[in-house]
C-alpha cells in the first residue's frame, strides 16, 4: 500500500486521510473534491492513475490544508508521529510540507519503528527538510530538479533560497552537483534529478539517464515534477525495484508530456490524462 | 528485511534544538531587538534572543534567532512595526546570501525566470502569467493558484501573499519578470 503525505493550498482545509478517487480534473479524498492543477494533489492523482493501470488498490492519501504558515503542516507530523509506528506501508512518499527540523526528526523516530521499513520518497518541503535535518541517506529517493540539486549539493544552504552562487551557477553539470550531493550525506539512496535530461544516480555515479522524448515546454508547467514523483511512487508500489520505477518514471512523465501536446502555458491536468496512454507504451516497450 | 542506516538516540526532545531551520536577524540597537521579540512572539513564534555568532560583524550585541522558512512572513510582521533587520542569515551558514542569479529561457510567445527553485512564466503577448513551478514550501501551490491566468501587472505580489522563502524566491523571479517585460 502507497500512502502519500501532503498539503492542499486551502487554510481551513481540515487533517483527513482515505483513499484516493480519480473524479475528472479533481481528486476525491474522504469525499473532498480537490482540484489537481498541481502539487501533492497532482502527484496522488499521477499515483493513482498509475496504480489503476496496474490493477492496483488507489493510493491513501494524508492532507491537511497549508498555505505557508505551517499550521497544516504541523498537524500533519503531529498525525504521523503517533500513527505510523501502529501502521504497515510498503511505500510512503512525503510532499508539500513546511520544513522543520524538529518535526522532520520526530516522524523519522516513528518510521523506525515500522516494521517492515516502507520505502521512503521524498519530494518538495519534505526532501528539502531531511536534508536540513542530516538524514538524507535515511530515504530511498529523492526527486530534486536542478535548482533543487544545487541545494542539496550546497552543504550549508539551509534552503534552495541560500545556495551558495558558485554552485548554482553549475547548473550544466548535474553529474558533479551529484556527486558533491553524495559526498556530504545530502542525498537519498537513489536520486532522480529531472531537467532537460533526467539522471539517476546513486553514491556510485549516475547509472541511468533519460533524455527522450525531448519536450522542452515541460519545463515551466507547475506540477511535471509531482506527476514525475507520483508516477514513481506508484510504480514502486506496483511492484517495480525502485531503480526501474524512478527510470520508468521519468520515460513515462515524458511521454505523457508528449501526448499532451503541451506549450508553456499547458496544465498539468491535461499531461495527467495521459498518463495511462504513457503507461502502455513505455512499461509495454520494455517488456 | 530492509534495516536502517541510522539509529534511534534516546528521545528526541533531549537533543540539542535543532538549528537547520533557524535564521538569525541582525538590528543596529538592542532596543530594536526587543521591540522585534515583542512583536514576533506576540504574533506566535517561537523565537529566541542570544548572542550574535562569530561571523555577525554588524548590529548590536544581541540578535533573534526564528523558523528561516518563514522569513518572507516575518519580515512582513516586521515591517508593519516599522522595524527593519540590518541583515537576515541562516545559522547554518552566517554569511550566506540570498540567490542573485537568475536563469531566464524564451520559448517564442512566453518567457520563463527561474530565480533559485521556483521558476515563472508568462506569455509576452498578453503578459498574463502562463505557470508557476518549482518550489517545496506549502504556500508554492497557494501562490500558483492567486498568479496564474492574471495579468503581470495586476497579479499579486509573491512578497504579499507569501509566507516562506519558497514565496520569498518566486518574488525574486516576478521583480525579475517584471524588469524584463517592461
Amino acid at each position: 500500500m502507497l500512502l502519500i503525505v501532503g498539503t492542499v493550498p486551502e487554510a481551513d482545509f481540515p487533517l483527513i486521510e482515505g483513499e484516493t478517487v480519480l473524479a475528472g480534473p479533481h481528486i476525491l479524498v474522504a469525499d473532498r473534491e480537490i482540484p489537481v492543477n498541481r502539487g501533492t494533489a497532482a502527484l496522488l492523482a499521477a499515483a493513482a492513475a498509475t496504480l489503476d493501470h496496474f490493477g492496483k488498490p488507489a493510493p491513501l492519501a494524508c492532507l491537511a490544508g497549508d498555505i505557508g504558515t505551517g499550521g497544516g503542516s504541523r498537524l500533519l507530523y503531529e498525525h504521523l508521529v503517533r500513527m505510523l509506528p501502529r501502521r504497515q506501508l510498503g511505500v510512503i512518499c512525503f510532499h508539500y510540507l513546511q520544513p522543520e527540523v524538529d518535526w522532520h526528526n520526530r516522524v523519522l523516530f516513528a518510521l523506525q519503528e515500522m516494521r517492515p521499513k516502507p520505502l521512503l520518497i521524498a519530494d518538495a518541503g519534505f526532501m528539502y527538510v531531511a536534508k536540513m535535518s542530516g538524514q538524507a541517506a535515511a530515504y530511498d529517493l529523492f526527486t530534486p530538479d536542478a535548482g533543487e540539486l544545487a541545494f542539496l549539493a550546497d552543504e550549508t544552504a539551509p534552503h534552495p533560497f541560500y545556495t551558495r552562487g558558485f554552485i548554482l551557477h553549475e547548473d550544466h553539470k548535474v553529474p558533479d552537483l551529484i556527486t558533491r550531493a553524495y559526498a556530504h550525506r545530502n542525498a537519498s539512496r537513489y536520486l532522480l534529478v529531472k531537467g532537460g535530461t533526467d539522471y539517476l544516480a546513486d553514491c556510485r555515479g549516475i547509472w541511468a539517464t533519460v533524455a527522450e522524448p525531448r519536450v522542452e515546454a515541460l519545463e515551466p508547467i507547475g506540477g511535471t515534477g509531482d506527476t514525475l514523483t507520483g508516477i514513481a511512487a506508484g510504480l514502486a508500489t506496483a511492484g517495480f525495484e525502485l531503480r526501474a520505477a524512478a527510470r520508468l518514471a521519468a520515460k513515462t512523465n515524458r511521454v505523457a508530456g508528449l501526448l499532451a501536446l503541451p506549450t508553456p502555458a499547458t496544465q498539468v491536468g491535461e499531461i495527467i490524462e495521459q498518463i495511462p496512454r504513457a503507461l502502455a507504451e513505455v512499461v509495454s516497450g520494455e517488456r | 528485511m530492509a534495516f536502517w542506516p541510522f539509529r534511534k538516540r534516546g528521545r528526541p526532545r533531549a537533543a540539542a534544538p535543532p538549528t537547520g531551520d533557524r535564521g538569525i536577524l541582525v538590528f543596529s540597537h538592542t532596543s530594536e531587538v526587543i521591540r522585534a521579540e515583542k512583536a514576533l512572539t506576540a504574533a506566535g513564534w517561537q523565537i529566541r534572543v542570544m548572542g550574535p555568532p562569530p561571523e555577525i560583524q554588524s548590529g548590536c550585541d544581541l540578535v533573534i534567532e526564528f523558523p528561516i522558512i518563514e522569513e518572507l512572513q516575518i519580515l512582513r510582521v516586521l515591517e508593519q512595526h516599522r522595524l527593519s533587520p540590518l541583515e537576515v542569515v541562516p545559522v547554518s551558514g552566517p554569511l550566506l546570501t540570498p540567490v542573485d542569479l537568475f536563469q531566464v529561457k524564451d520559448f517564442g510567445r512566453f518567457l520563463m525566470v527561474r530565480a533559485a527553485n521556483m521558476k515563472l512564466t508568462v506569455d509576452k503577448d498578453t503578459r498574463i502569467i502562463v505557470n508557476v513551478s518549482g518550489g517545496g514550501c506549502p504556500d508554492v501551490p497557494y501562490l500558483a493558484r492567486e498568479l496564474v491566468g492574471r495579468p503581470l501587472d495586476q497579479a499579486p505580489r509573491p512578497r504579499d501573499l507569501g509566507h516562506t522563502l519558497c514565496g520569498y524566491a518566486l518574488e525574486l523571479a516576478f521583480q525579475e519578470m517584471i524588469n524584463r517585460c517592461s
